[in-house]
């Protein structure tokens, strides 16, 4: 007898013992979807991180007024119409009919307009749309208004926000928490509801169907239209090992993984039991960003010159590997959305050495050294460093490499010391292109000194551009406006975009479907066959 | 006897008050701020800095270690910055799986180790007693996670009878509990096998160059009398020392088997918490790891009084 005919037996036999037939959990009983995401969640309040897990928690949990379809058009959400007045100063929405918190009680205008308040103490949009706005006012349960000093073109857009942080409604009392710290309360409006008695940071997350969730008629599109729970149960399983991951996929012990590592892929791509979905059209951009506060990247000259050393080809080929999911793309504001264009890229990123060992001269460079920092336990971030660190040497910078993992990065490129103090000259990393779809929404463009993201640049025109940008509403004078920040961001060099990049989700195939085509991984409209 | 466990208890508290300071000042030292991870990565300088606030990092790190020290001392181990629970809570949830793996790694360590030590010392220079030591090398030389995967691609991959991951509580079910304990315990027992089987060899084997193991075959007892009664009770001393540092490095031996096998254990909580400089649960799993770790060793020493009447506290 083959050994493993002998041990299956045992376990056939061990599976007849009275002690076997103990009650399945819950999870067992219904049609639940067993998905490893590409991190634990450990924070439960969307509005007050922006970490990527949080946002997809809220997408859950949470209902949005406005959403994003998947032409990048914003849609009514929770709200059923919207006027706006001539003088584009008031907006008025009126919210859809049979809206309710999990708790049972309806959604309210002033829900609403304490969850607005709350996201725009907290969010970089946000914060931009309170400057303009006037007042928030109920009109009655249903309907609410905004008035803004003056025109401002990004309402819509700030209000259907799809990425981090994304403007979810929370019932009032929920609402009024300090922005400054976390909630204590998850009732949401969402889809699912979040089982606060079953999650177990570090173990899983538990999300059931709403049953009073009434989704809109239209289908489904991007983030908006009919949100439809198809499935009882959502368990989000923490498996902090990618291989483990995929050998629970493989021994169908779980249905989804958000993100298998590349490297991976072909292990997948190989099992007939296995579907490679690409949910995420956009995909993810990656960036260098340079920090302006010291030598040798204060020199705008020599900022210039890592642009024209750097190709996109290089950092895509050395992380990604697979053709299949990566693209090069000089648009800044993302190859297929509204405002892609390659306006102010002629010669750039085309690894021209000569021109760029000609800026460093032209600049002066001594050879300060460059500390780059690496990010080590990222896969997809691993490889850039070293990439970045052999074309800047190529070009004749003096580069000084240094490795960590990713928390210390972060909490090291918000200091400003000296780079050979515990501060930093450059990093990589990567944005949800969702996150940077425009000049406003788009971070490392922030150019206002000391109150920009880490690296501070500091540009008055480039300022005056970005609020050019969001005063205007006409969508050609916005893409006018955005090109022109484009092309300034590369003539001052706040950062430099390397191409972008797709994860596909991995599922069972036959049993996972109809997952949605959007900018985050949601699980309304998903179907599964069977256990 | 008492007053040697009593003096032993007590010379608890001035380690456990220096493991205390060193990890304190360890964590404040090393790289990493808890804000910026918290704050997730597109927030501003600002917001780090107001998350920092919140958490009392902002504050003198006297202060820091003084509020600290206070809760400790009533019991309390303070709140985890990222769960929004309790420290005490989430050791309470993840003590288990721990304490399962490590008993059964164990167990399973100590029942195939110390027959194969007693018979490749009884088999001195055969090829059993070879293959033995052979094993206790690759035991030894192999990786934890290397062993790991190999196991999860034959039983849970390719012949399907195991599963791959996961940990359920003993109250879902016996068999749910034991099954996904298999293949953890196994990977993580190799190393162990290897190491209690080699001290079982050498210490069964000096002991059976004795003259009183001589007068035991002299007076006519079986082999397996003589091995079991007289060679092995000798030998016991050392085997149970190795056994009990055993046990102390498990601890720390969790740690990759509960990642590759996805066991939510105390292993997994040290890593989740060291990688988001999680400080309230970095420095109370390290507290409680060197209070299991003194406990461990003071067993040791009170064992041997059983197991040989000459040792005297």
């Amino acid at each position: 007898m083959k050994l493993d005919t002998l041990l299956k037996l045992a376990a056939a036999a061990a599976m007849a013992t009275p002690l076997a037939f103990a009650a399945p959990p819950a999870a067992a009983q219904s049609n639940t979807v067993r998905a490893v995401m590409h991190s634990d969640l450990k924070i439960l309040d969307p509005i007050w991180t922006t970490a990527y897990i949080v946002r997809n928690h809220g997408y859950m949990n949470y209902d949005t007024l406005f959403s994003m379809d998947e032409k990048l058009n914003v849609k009514p959400q929770m709200v059923e119409k919207f006027e706006i007045s001539g003088n584009n100063l008031t907006y008025t929405f009126t919210l859809r009919d049979g809206l309710t918190w999990h708790d049972g009680k309806p959604v309210t205008s002033e829900d609403c307009i304490a969850s607005i308040k709350r996201w725009g103490a907290r969010d970089s949009m946000g914060q931009k749309l309170m400057t303009f706005t006037q007042e928030l006012v109920a009109v009655d349960a249903k309907t609410f208004r905004l008035v803004l000093k003056e025109p401002y073109g990004l309402v819509l857009q700030s209000l259907g926000k799809p990425s981090s942080n994304v403007p979810f409604m929370m019932p009032k009392r929920v609402a009024e928490t300090n922005p400054m710290e976390q909630i204590s309360d998850f009732t949401g409006s969402g889809p699912f509801m979040f089982k606060r008695d079953e999650w177990k940071p570090g173990e899983k997350t538990v999300y059931v169907r709403n049953p009073n969730y009434k989704p809109r008629n239209e289908p489904a599109s991007g983030l908006s239209g009919g949100k439809v729970a198809k499935v009882d149960r959502v368990e989000w399983l923490a498996i902090p090992d990618h291989q483990t991951a995929v050998n629970a996929l493989l021994a169908s012990e779980i249905d989804y993984i958000e993100a298998p590592p590349h490297d991976l892929l072909p292990v997948l791509k190989k099992d007939r039991n296995v579907a490679l979905v690409d949910y995420n059209p956009l995909g993810n951009q990656y960036t260098f960003r340079f920090n302006w506060t010291h030598p040798p990247f204060n020199n705008e000259k020599v900022r210039r010159a890592v642009i024209t050393a750097f190709n996109q080809e290089d950092f895509l080929k050395a992380v990604i590997g697979d053709a299949d999911y990566y693209k090069t793309c000089k648009a800044m504001f993302i190859c297929g959305s509204p405002l892609e264009s390659n306006k102010g890229m002629d010669g750039l990123l085309e690894s021209k050495v000569d021109n760029a060992k000609a800026l460093l001269k032209e600049a002066g460079y001594d050879g300060t050294p460059v500390v780059l920092m690496q990010s080590t336990d990222l896969i997809v971030l691993t490889n850039l460093a070293p990439v970045a660190a052999d074309l800047m040497r190529k070009a004749g910078l003096n580069v000084d490499m240094q490795s960590m993992d990713w928390q210390t990065l972060v909490s090291r490129r918000t200091k400003k010391d000296l780079p050979n103090a515990g501060g930093w000259n450059a990093f990589l990393t990567s944005w949800v292109a969702a996150d940077i779809l425009n000049p406003v929404m788009a971070g490392f463009l922030n150019s206002g000194c000391d109150k920009a993201m880490f690296g501070w640049p500091c540009d008055e025109q480039m300022e005056k551009l970005r609020d050019q940008f969001s005063r205007e509403t006409d969508a050609a004078k916005q893409k006018a406006l955005a090109e022109a920040v484009q092309e300034r961001a590369m003539q001052i060099g706040t950062h430099i975009h390397l191409g972008q990049w797709y994860q596909p989700i991995a599922v069972r195939k036959g049993v996972i479907e109809g997952i949605p085509t959007a900018p985050a991984p949601v699980f309304w409209n998903i179907t599964k066959k069977g256990n | 006897m008492l007053a040697f466990i009593a003096r032993r208890l007590l010379a608890t508290i001035p380690v456990l008050g220096m493991v205390a300071v060193f990890v304190f000042l360890l964590l404040r030292l090393t790289p990493g701020d808890p804000a910026a991870v918290i704050a997730g990565d597109n927030a501003n300088s600002q917001q780090v800095e107001e998350i920092r606030e919140k958490l009392g990092l902002a504050q003198p790190l006297l202060t820091q270690f003084v509020i600290w020290a206070g809760k400790l001392l009533q019991g309390d181990f303070g709140e985890s910055f990222f769960f929004k629970k309790t420290v005490a809570e989430l050791i309470t949830q993840r003590i288990e799986p721990t304490l399962a793996l490590s008993f059964f790694t164990i167990v399973l360590a100590v029942l195939i180790a110390v027959p194969l030590g007693v018979i490749a010392a009884y088999k001195h220079d055969s090829w059993i007693d070879r293959g033995v030591m052979g094993f206790s090398v690759l035991g030894f030389s192999v990786p934890v996670f290397v062993i790991g995967y190999l196991l999860i691609y034959v039983f849970a991959i390719e012949w399907g009878v195991l599963p791959v991951q996961g940990y359920r509580r003993i109250a879902e079910g016996f068999w749910p509990f034991i099954e996904r304990l298999i293949l953890p315990s196994a990977t993580l027992a190799v190393i162990y096998i290897a190491l209690i089987a080699r001290i079982t060899r050498a210490s069964v084997l000096e002991v059976l160059g004795e003259d009183y193991i001589r007068t035991a075959h002299a007076k006519g007892l079986t082999d397996r009398v003589v091995l079991m009664r007289h060679a092995l009770r000798n030998a016991a001393v050392p085997i149970v020392t190795v056994i009990g540092i055993g046990i102390a490095l498990l601890i720390g031996g969790v740690v990759v088997t509960e990642s590759v096998y996805n066991i939510p254990g105390l292993g997994r909580l040290t890593v989740d918490a060291v990688l988001a400089r999680d400080f309230p649960t970095i420095q109370a799993v390290i507290l409680l790891f060197s209070v299991a770790y003194v406990l461990v060793n003071l067993l040791i020493d009170l064992s041997y009084t059983l197991l040989d009447p000459r040792i005297r506290y």
